[in-house]
């Protein structure tokens, strides 16, 4: 009886219940006819005049002589979709159903151990004064490197600023990772941007801005723009559970749902936003809730668990390229690391919590566990890999370290198209100033 | 006018008092623009520009290293050679010598057309040329824009290059910057300058720092325009000058238009620039009537445009200031006064050449603006002046600027809002001296 009121309430809200197929059909079916007629059925006994036909319900409305009040706290909580246990285990299904080969499975493990590694060295290398700051990844590889792996290079993406993976996996390399973080003249932004705030134009994902989910609306405008194209691509947008607050969100939500835009918004809900626990960022059922106030659909997915977070991905994506339409992807993880290295999080969260994700559930042991029980890794091979792993990213940074920094006069480049008089005049004024003054600098790190 | 004025939301109820107190203002001001367009065909007239050289004034300058190279292109192709700097609206000037010229003949588009006509038909014709142009905001589809610019535009674009979108200025912003890193050209109409501080955020941070942050990988060619300046009681949040704000952002051009002629060009050039602009009109000038330039008129985003020649003292002003300022001129010309206008166009960056020019020549300048004497374009554009001209003046800048507060309702409180002509001419006095 509970369990029919529950799918009846799941069915009426038009979000299925969490089985394989009705997920499938709940996304890739543009079918609020079916919807309706369900709703319909299950009509309270007291409702009056019959809804009108329209596939738009948020326009039309029944009226009712018992005064309820919508209590979204009655509402039983979205569950996350889930293919892999704690410990490896396919929870239902074969291995056949990922649609992933072991050669991808392992590829996609070593791109997550490199993030590991680059996370723990450039770590490491700030408070040695090695490099000027870092965010950390730890936590969030499964979903980073599950999701990146089911676009395709076509498709556009914006950032926040915690998605090393997805740059690794699009190949943007281990290099060009410490180039960008060391601000030298072979970084993409000439030394221009934050470390860990990377764009690379050739791989379609856009430089990283600062300001938390400015990019959500630039994601609605590029898919606005895709669109017109007529292309097969859609945008992937990155963003947090506390970037998720801010007014942008709202915005690009609601543009990108009443204009028809092929983009997927990413939300990594893992759990704090610097020292504000999700707790105290918002009220209602996480961020996928907000989804159905958008008439946008959406879902939510265990964000350690790589191969769900592939077939999700997998699924928005065909469903956003092909009706044109945003998805909202929940995925729900951990962020194990500092918010980043101007940060202490020991000061607001507990060592035992920390242990506690670390220990029962961790997104690289699940999936080498997983690999384990194929019998196509061992612990030797997990040596070999992390030691390989260090040594690259070690000598990554080395060779970063070795590279000069942009010329000086780079500082005026790029403000405009074309470099206008008063910018020139100082550039000139600068240089000048250097030639008189240049021993009291430290140039000698500089191009010239 | 008065109706289109207003914001659609409100609904306000004007005694016919009032109604006949805008008239004779609108009609003041049609004389205004009706005289000044005439003065300058005359001035144009009796500095005898030739044909081609005028077209080639109006469709772009000087390949002097601070130009840009659109502007160097597009001399190039008008004259088939390059040309030294010119000053819009006067025969070369430095080193060059003034070539023969012979009297203007009409051009192409002699009817004379609104403001909002004329920044209508450069939209038009630039996404009839360009498919990559776009434009969104409130109500500028079906509705056809607040203030008309972009009536049935959606009729021969379709709704998806007229894009209609919800009330989030930080939205749409943010969305036009995001689908003009993807290749697009998009224009994003305000209904109000004022309304464009909630995009702020989107403006300073990205539109104005993406190209910078992504070294050069990713461009940013939005023109966000829509009007500004205080209209006609439209209260004080209705009523900003937001050139103030937007001057010191680094990576955006201010550019701000005066009449219909420049308004086209300048439109034009803004969508084909590459750089993100900032495109103030003004709300009272929607209905001035003037002649525009043809398709392939477009005007330089960084050079000012000279109003009226003279040689006792230097008149800096923009935007509806222009009028303001000429309106006085026809007093101080009567008293015996000689003053040279300049209307700035280009607000950030400033035009120093020109200015530089006209300072040699005349030893004095005032700023005529709308924007607050605190922080705004007069107090930048003064420094300026002050820094590489001091031994050029023979007595400092004289700013005459709007008052520090917010734009009441009442209309005679903001009459003594902003900048009236009898001021003007009472600084000319004091700065010239009397005649």
């Amino acid at each position: 009886m509970l369990f029919h009121r529950l799918v009846q309430t799941a069915v009426r809200r038009g979000i299925g219940v969490p089985t394989y197929r009705t997920f499938c059909s709940q996304l890739s079916q543009f079918d609020s006819a079916q919807q309706l007629q369900k709703a319909k059925a299950s009509k309270p006994k007291d409702v009056l005049s019959p809804r009108q036909e329209n596939d738009r319900p948020s326009t039309t409305y029944d009226f009712t002589t018992h005064l309820e009040i919508v209590d979204p706290t009655k509402d039983p909580v979205i569950p996350a979709y889930r293919v892999m246990d704690t410990n490896g285990t396919l929870l239902r299904g074969s291995e056949r159903d990922l649609l992933l080969d072991e050669k991808s499975i392992v590829k996609m493990y070593h791109t997550m151990g490199e993030v590991a590694a680059l996370d723990h060295i450039l770590m490491q290398a700030q408070r040695h004064g090695r490099v000027s700051f870092h965010m950390q990844n730890a936590g969030e590889e499964a979903l980073q490197v599950g999701s990146a792996a089911a676009l395709e290079p076509q498709d556009h993406i914006f950032s926040q600023y915690r998605e090393l993976g997805v740059f690794l996996w699009r190949g943007f390399d281990m290099q060009q990772v410490a180039h960008q973080c060391l601000s030298n003249a072979e970084d993409l932004g000439k030394g221009k941007q934050m470390p860990m705030h990377f764009g690379c134009g050739k791989l379609n994902m856009y430089t990283i801005s600062s300001p938390l989910t400015t990019q959500l609306p630039q994601a609605a405008g590029c898919a606005y723009a895709l669109k017109r194209r007529n292309t097969d691509a859609c945008v992937m947008c990155y963003f947090g559970d506390g970037a998720a607050s801010e007014g942008d969100f709202h915005a690009a939500m609601n543009f990108a749902s009443t204009l028809d835009c092929p983009v997927i918004f990413f939300c990594r809900n893992n759990g704090w936003a610097i020292s504000t626990p999700v707790s105290e960022q918002y009220r209602g059922d996480g961020i996928l809730s907000r989804a159905k106030g958008y008439g946008m659909k959406g879902l939510r997915v265990d964000g350690n668990d790589m191969f769900a977070v592939h077939e999700a991905t997998r699924e928005a994506r065909k469903y956003a390229v092909n009706q044109s339409r945003p998805v909202l992807i929940e995925a729900m993880s951990y962020r194990r690391g500092h918010h980043s290295t101007s940060d202490d999080s020991t000061t607001y969260r507990l060592s035992e919590e920390l242990d506690w994700w670390a220990h029962n559930d961790c997104p690289a042991k699940r999936v080498r566990l997983h690999l384990e029980k194929r019998d196509v890794w061992d612990s030797e091979m997990e040596a070999e890999m992390r030691t390989m792993h260090k040594k690259k990213v070690l000598k990554c940074l080395g060779t970063a370290e070795k590279t000069l920094k942009p010329n000086i006069s780079e500082l005026f480049t790029d403000v405009y198209a074309e470099m206008p008089e008063r910018l020139k005049r100082q550039q000139n004024d600068l240089e000048e100033h250097l030639k008189k003054y240049g021993t009291e600098y430290n140039l000698s790190k500089y191009q010239s | 006018m008065e109706v289109s004025l207003l914001p659609r939301r409100q609904a306000i109820y004007r005694p016919w008092r009032k109604a006949a107190l805008i008239a004779a203002a609108l009609a003041t001001v049609c004389v205004i623009a009706g005289a000044f367009s005439l003065g300058a065909r005359t001035d144009l007239a009796s500095a005898r520009v030739s044909t081609p050289s005028r077209l080639a004034v109006r469709q772009g300058f000087a390949p002097l290293a601070q130009h840009s190279a659109f502007s160097r292109n597009m001399v190039e192709k008008a004259t088939g050679k390059c040309q030294a700097p010119i000053f819009p609206g006067r025969m070369s000037v430095s080193a060059v010598a003034p070539e023969l010229l012979s009297p203007p003949t009409k051009p192409d588009f002699s009817e004379p057309r609104f403001m909002w006509q004329a920044l209508r038909e450069a939209i038009d014709e630039e996404m009839e040329r360009d498919p990559s142009v776009m434009i969104m905001g409130e109500d500028v589809g079906h509705y056809g824009g607040s203030y008309k610019v972009t009536t049935d535009l959606y009729k021969k674009f379709g709704d998806l290059r007229i894009l209609d979108t919800p009330i989030c200025e930080n939205g749409f912003t943010g969305m036009a910057i995001g689908a003009a890193m993807t290749g697009l050209r998009p224009i994003v109409e305000g209904m109000n300058m004022g309304f464009l501080l909630l995009a702020f955020n989107q403006i300073s941070n990205n539109c104005g720092m993406l190209h910078y942050t992504s070294g050069g990988q990713y461009k940013v060619p939005v023109v966000i325009r829509g009007p500004g300046g205080v209209g006609r009681q439209l209260g004080a949040e209705h009523s900003q000058r937001l050139e103030s704000y937007f001057q010191a952002i680094p990576g955006v051009q201010l550019v701000a238009v005066s009449t219909p002629r420049n308004a086209k060009a300048l439109l034009k050039a803004a969508i084909r620039s590459d750089n993100p602009i900032v495109f103030f009109e003004h709300v009272l000038l929607y209905n001035l009537k003037d002649e525009v330039g043809g398709p392939d008129e477009v005007q330089s985003l960084e050079h000012a445009e000279m109003v009226r020649e003279g040689k006792d003292i230097t008149i800096l002003t923009y935007g509806r200031m222009r009028y303001t300022v000429m309106e006085a001129v026809k007093t101080l010309q009567a008293k015996g006064y000689d003053p040279e206008v300049i209307d700035l166009i280009s607000l950030k960056p400033f035009d120093l050449h020109a200015i530089k020019k006209s300072i040699e020549k005349t030893h004095k300048a005032i700023i005529v603006e709308e924007c607050m004497l605190t922080g705004g374009i007069g107090a930048s554009l003064s420094s300026e002046i002050h820094e590489r001209f001091f031994d050029l003046l023979d007595h400092q800048v004289v700013r005459l600027s709007s008052q520090d507060v917010p734009t009441a309702f009442a209309l005679e409180l903001e009459a003594a809002t902003i900048v009236q002509p009898e001021q003007v001419i009472q600084a000319v006095e004091k700065v010239v001296g009397a005649k």
